[in-house]
């Protein structure tokens, strides 16, 4: 059993799943550090939209982005029934409102397709692929776009 | 490979004490302050060092430190009188000495020329020399006539010398051949010396060896037998061993116990032999003392005790009583050993991480606890008060891990204060005050620049000539002070020198010729002295070797600044001027203002904060389109509202309803913050927005106020920057739809 997951692992991606309005989404779970509930953030001045602002993490204070803005949805009116998924982002942790968190899944790097070719420059920035699901299409994010150095700095007033 | 890498990490660390403790030594000696055992520990240090460097194989540090080292052995022995001239010199070698610990230790070329003059000028003292080394090393003990009746025994020229201990020689002025000397030691084992398989036994076999041997054991302390611990120890011995003594060689028997066991030693000549009968006694009443104790359970065996040399030899009560005093008195002498470990900086910095969220975490809990309703005098509300108080108390000794005394940093001082008086052609003595004030190791490290600037500064500008000062009735020498102090809960550092004070004249007349100041405006005695912190001032008319290397006083405010600190000028003129600094005791932990603004907590740090005060309708005024002003004691100061220029309000918020924060920026600009309220002054643990996030305007950190929400603690002089970077903008777009 040990055996046959280890051989899995090698070439299977476990990913979790989630949802942003009608759309499902997934990450690579080695990423993620937590989920928990939406809690208040604390707005940053002259942030961009999709940032929501910064949470307190067991002392550690982290930006939550709406993904759904940032992907170019509408932005999210956070509820409690909203999630945050604190991620790993190369050296920086940060937390990603989503609607739902759905699923556990995974899948074999050969299902992993690339993203199709649309106008969308969005959604090619933020995709790394699409992945068929039980009929279901879910889309895998690149993080290191969702924040990167450049869009964190961006607070002068302009 | 790694092994060998970190004790040369260790061996620099140590470098660094010895230097420390070298320089420490040599000033003591050159306010005449320091006695022979301040010249044994600084010859201690440089031998250390060169020992230390051996083993690694830094022949040039060798090299120096052996020239140095025999010179110093050259004052030791009372060969070389100690001048000030002497002492300069030996200072200067000090310098050298750190410089090349420094290169050896981070790599880079040593000005050869320096080493091999110096090492020419400690040669030439006459002491000794590098070529003749063994004339130093006098075989025989020697004994060194001094008015204390000290002496340190003789340590062989190339050998080690036991470095942290300190002999008290007890001489006879009479010192006729052949004389005894007799050493007495009290030696009282703690548990832990048992507990590390080691045996007192063992230790009095071996002191036997070195001479004739007179034990007597105290037992006092020994309590009844219901109430021993088997493991404990309750024994003290009186040892007096009498022969010709190397007082190494009795250390050395007790080098591997030193840290668990109370141990005096103390030398003094013997007197005659004690009577028979009386050590009989004695041997006795060890025997008596051996076997109760291993009645008590511990392993030992009475009967090498009996190989003890027998007829004892001892001094007399008398001169064990007389030897007490001095030797009461070096030990009050000798620093304390308090025991120390080295810890990573990290591992400390995670610890005050960790207890910060514990202090948060415990205060959130509280806040729980009373929202579910839980009356005060509940057990579980009582619970929670202690546990309050329990995290306060460790938060404050963790904090206490970081905190260092400022002592190093002073020493280092002394050598700009040599340098700089060298260059200038004046002489300066720095007297210090306060070095074991205590501050965060970060706050250590950052104020070494500005400092240097200021001592620099001082002696530079503030000290007049030393014709002129003749000529003003003052000593030639200047006088530089630095004093430490904690007041209020910060650290006061002041720098003063007893100079000409301010040319305030001078001063506003450079400040008006680089446009600093109007030619009309009426300034303050006070106002002029802050003059020389405006950027672009620079008194020096011509940039000096010393003052002028680009940095002026400026940047010395924005960096104790930075360090959330303040620094402000008094000068007298003909007296002098006297910088003070006002310090936080760490940089984790700021005290700030707790304010709303438009719905959100923010924090201003309350270094920056100089007054508040509610606005009334007549003081606010409009100034221009959009500008406000409020009127103060006669000044009009700009009015800014944080929540504006943070971007949480269009429409600026009403003045009269709103609280004003005078607050001065690092240009010494005052200005108004306009907050909705004040809530409450309160001491927050800064946390990065960087980490995890990136810079924000305006925002100088976060903090995780007590209901785990996390505040954004305010840059203030950012903001009166954006603020009027915003002016100039809706200025420059005026004129570009006017034209």
């Amino acid at each position: 059993m040990t055996h046959a997951r280890e051989h899995d692992a090698a070439a299977n991606n476990e990913l979790i799943a989630f949802r942003l309005g009608s759309q499902e989404f997934c990450l690579d779970i080695m990423s993620v550090r937590d989920i928990r509930g939406w809690t208040p953030t604390t707005p940053l001045p002259h942030a961009c939209e999709y940032v929501k602002g910064v949470i307190n993490l067991r002392g550690a204070v982290l930006p939550v982005v709406d993904l759904a803005a940032r992907l170019g949805f509408a932005p999210v009116e956070p509820s409690a029934r909203h999630v945050i998924i604190i991620t790993q982002v190369g050296n920086q942790t940060i937390g990603l409102l989503v609607d739902a968190v759905s699923d556990i899944l995974t899948v074999s790097s050969g299902s992993i397709q690339a993203t199709p070719d649309v106008a969308s420059e969005l959604a090619r920035a933020f995709m790394k692929g699409v992945i068929a699901m039980e009929g279901r299409m879910l889309s895998l994010i690149a993080l290191d776009s969702v924040l990167t150095q450049n869009q964190a700095g961006q607070g002068l007033p302009n | 490979m790694d092994t060998m890498a970190a004790i040369k990490q260790t061996f620099f660390q140590e470098c660094e004490e010895q230097l420390a403790e070298l320089e420490e030594g040599l000033l003591a000696i050159e306010r005449e302050e320091g006695d022979l055992e301040t010249i044994n520990a600084v010859f201690r240090a440089v031998h250390s060092i060169k020992g230390g460097a051996g083993a690694f194989g830094l022949d040039d540090l060798v090299r120096f430190a052996h020239t140095f080292e025999t010179t110093l052995d050259g004052m030791r022995s009372g060969k070389l009188e100690i001048t000030p001239q002497i002492v300069k010199l030996m200072l200067r070698s000090a310098d050298i000495l750190s410089d090349l610990v420094r290169i050896s230790r981070d790599g880079g070329e040593m000005d050869a020329g320096r080493v091999a003059q110096m090492t020419d000028e400690l040669a030439r003292t006459g002491g000794a020399g590098p070529v003749a080394p063994a004339a130093a090393a006098p075989q025989p003990p020697a004994f060194e006539p001094l008015a204390a009746g000290e002496a340190e025994p003789q340590v062989d020229e190339f050998g080690f010398a036991p470095v942290q201990i300190s002999f008290d020689t007890l001489i006879a002025d009479d010192e006729a051949a052949g004389i005894r000397q007799a050493v007495h030691i009290r030696f009282t084992p703690k548990p832990e010396l048992y507990a590390k398989a080691n045996d007192a036994l063992r230790l009095l076999r071996e002191l036997g060896r070195l001479g004739e041997m007179e034990v007597s054991c105290d037992a006092s302390a020994v309590p009844l037998l219901g109430e021993l611990d088997p493991e404990g120890a309750y024994l003290t011995w009186d040892i007096t061993l009498t022969g010709d003594l190397d007082e190494k060689a009795v250390r050395e028997v007790f080098e591997f116990v030193e840290f668990d066991c109370d141990l005096s030693i103390d030398t003094a000549v013997a007197g005659p032999v004690m009577d028979e009968s009386d050590a009989a006694q004695t041997v006795q009443a060890i025997l008596a003392q051996v076997a109760a104790e291993e009645a008590a359970g511990q392993e030992r065996h009475a009967a090498p005790q009996a190989e003890a040399p027998a007829p004892v030899r001892a001094a007399p009560p008398a001169a064990q009583a007389a030897s007490a005093a001095p030797q009461q008195a070096a030990n009050s002498q000798a620093p304390q050993p308090g025991a120390t470990i080295r810890v990573d900086l990290d591992r400390v910095d995670r610890l005050i991480d960790l207890v910060g969220e514990l202090v948060i975490n415990q205060s959130m809990l509280a806040q729980r606890v009373m929202e579910a309703g839980i009356a005060r005098l509940s057990d579980v509300a009582v619970g929670l008060d202690d546990l309050e108080h329990l995290t306060r108390e460790i938060q404050d000794s963790v904090m206490a891990i970081r905190a260092q005394p400022v002592r190093p940093i002073f020493q280092r001082m002394s050598r700009v204060v040599r340098e700089v008086a060298d260059m200038t052609g004046k002489s300066v003595r720095l007297v210090t005050e306060g070095e074991n004030c205590e501050v965060d190791k970060t706050v250590i490290e950052r104020l070494a620049d500005p400092l240097t600037h200021m001592i620099r500064n001082a002696i530079d500008h503030g000290l007049e000539k030393p014709e002129d000062r003749l000529a003003a009735g003052k000593p030639e020498q200047g006088v530089v002070r630095m004093v430490a102090a904690h007041r209020s809960g910060r650290v006061v550092i002041e720098v003063s020198d007893d100079g000409a004070g301010i040319n305030r004249s001078r001063v506003r007349q450079i400040a008006v010729d680089r446009g600093i100041v109007a030619e009309d405006a009426q300034l303050s005695d006070a106002e002029i002295d802050d003059l020389i912190f405006a950027p672009g001032f620079s008194t020096a008319a011509a940039i000096s070797d010393v003052s002028g290397r680009g940095v002026g006083m400026d940047v010395v405010r924005r960096s104790i600044q930075a360090l959330g600190g303040r620094i402000t000028i008094t000068s007298r003129p003909g007296l002098g001027t006297t910088f003070t600094l006002s310090l936080p005791l760490t940089l984790a932990v700021l005290d700030g203002m707790v304010v709303n603004v438009a719905g959100q907590t923010l924090v201003v740090p309350l270094s920056a904060i100089v007054e508040t005060l509610q606005p009334k309708a007549q003081d606010v005024h409009g100034l221009g389109e959009k500008a406000r002003v409020i009127g103060i004691r006669g000044a009009f100061i700009p009015l800014i509202d944080v929540g504006c220029v943070l971007g949480y309000r269009d429409e600026e918020a009403d003045p009269l309803a709103s609280v004003a924060m005078m607050v001065e920026t690092e240009n010494q600009s005052q200005c108004a913050l306009l907050v909705d309220g004040i809530v409450g002054q309160q001491q927050v643990v800064i946390k990065s927005l960087e980490t995890n996030y990136g810079h924000v305007f305006g925002v100088a950190g976060a903090t995780i106020l007590g209901d785990g929400r996390v505040a954004v603690i305010l840059d203030v002089d950012a903001i009166v920057a954006g603020s009027r970077a915003e002016a100039a903008r809706m200025d420059a777009n005026r004129k570009r739809s006017a034209a």
